[in-house]
């Protein structure tokens, strides 16, 4: 009973939060909706009984790729009011494509509560006595670590490619380049000079 | 009881917010990148609502690796926004014809 009662709560609010980020005005109201329908899209995988891939998804999810979007929005000065210009105009054809994926996708359910399809092999089937975090460990140490390793091989990738995308030379700024500072030597950097009385020198 | 078709459901459903998401805010990248987290959010329900109903823990570990994806994705596609902003001053992206290729 309590199972159910939290069910259609967490679901009905991952699918309200869901509509109002992608309705919202303020992009910023956008990036806090979708941490709320993570938390409870969390909350709907903990009653399944993943607890892993739940605190994961508010870990990886709310703590680091909501902020990123929460510090880009903030950092673009950016007119959001003219960006929802053609909000109507493409509504219609939105509502259409919306709806006839989700016929499609209400069907495939549909097919699927026939019963027609049955999966019967496992490749790793969930042990009861065991938690689940030491299941998933062990399929994610075990059978999958070449994946698991490639998988913190995209991650490395990703962060390359941001850091070398986003880094710039500013104009103005004064760094040291200890390069050139060692190659230099005194004959390049001083002359003598004798200039005549009150003359002064030309630098 | 709640059934693996609540589940499917409810999925489906956020599938198709973030498509719908994605053709309403054309202009706006930043909530079209939103959408597609809210996609990739959807599948790794599926993904996990099918592994615990049919007992097997392979689809937990799909759906990390699905999670790792979207963090990359999100981070590169943020990368990407902020170099475009920065050399046009806008992130109106229904007329983007710069990468001719």
């Amino acid at each position: 009973m309590i199972q159910t009662l939290a069910f259609y709560l967490f679901a009905s609010l991952v699918i309200a939060s869901g509509a109002m980020t992608i309705l919202s005005r303020n992009p910023v109201h956008s990036v806090l909706w979708l941490i709320l329908a993570f938390f409870n899209a969390a909350g709907l995988m903990l009653l399944v009984g993943a607890e892993f891939i739940a605190l994961l998804l508010v870990i990886v999810y709310v703590g680091a790729v909501a902020v990123l979007f929460l510090f880009v929005v903030m950092m673009l000065d950016i007119d959001f009011a003219a960006l929802r210009a053609g909000f109507t105009r493409y509504l219609p054809f939105g509502l259409l494509v919306a709806l006839v994926l989700l016929a499609e996708m209400i069907l495939a359910v549909g097919v699927w509560n026939l019963g027609g399809i049955e999966a019967d092999a496992r490749m790793a089937s969930i042990d009861p006595n065991i938690p689940n975090i030491e299941s998933v460990g062990r399929a994610l140490y075990g059978r999958y670590l070449l994946l698991f390793e490639g998988a913190g091989l995209i991650l490395l990738v990703a962060m390359i490619g941001a850091i070398v995308l986003t880094h710039r030379e500013r104009k103005g700024s004064k760094a040291q380049n200890v390069d050139r500072q060692n190659r230099r030597r005194p004959q390049d950097a001083t002359r003598n000079m004798r200039p005549e009385v009150g003359q002064g020198v030309e630098l | 009881m709640i059934s693996l078709g609540h589940y499917l459901v409810v999925a489906a459903i956020l599938f198709v917010m973030g498509v719908l998401g994605i053709f309403l805010n054309r202009k706006n990248v930043i909530i079209i990148l939103m959408a597609i987290e809210l996609i990739l959010l959807a599948v790794n329900i599926n993904l996990v609502a099918f592994s615990a109903y049919l007992g097997d823990i392979v689809g937990q570990v799909f759906a990390m690796f699905v999670l790792t994806v979207a963090a990359g994705e999100a981070a590169i596609g943020l990368a990407i926004l902020v170099i475009y902003f920065r050399a046009r001053g806008t992130i109106a992206v229904d007329d983007v014809n710069r990468m001719k290729g």
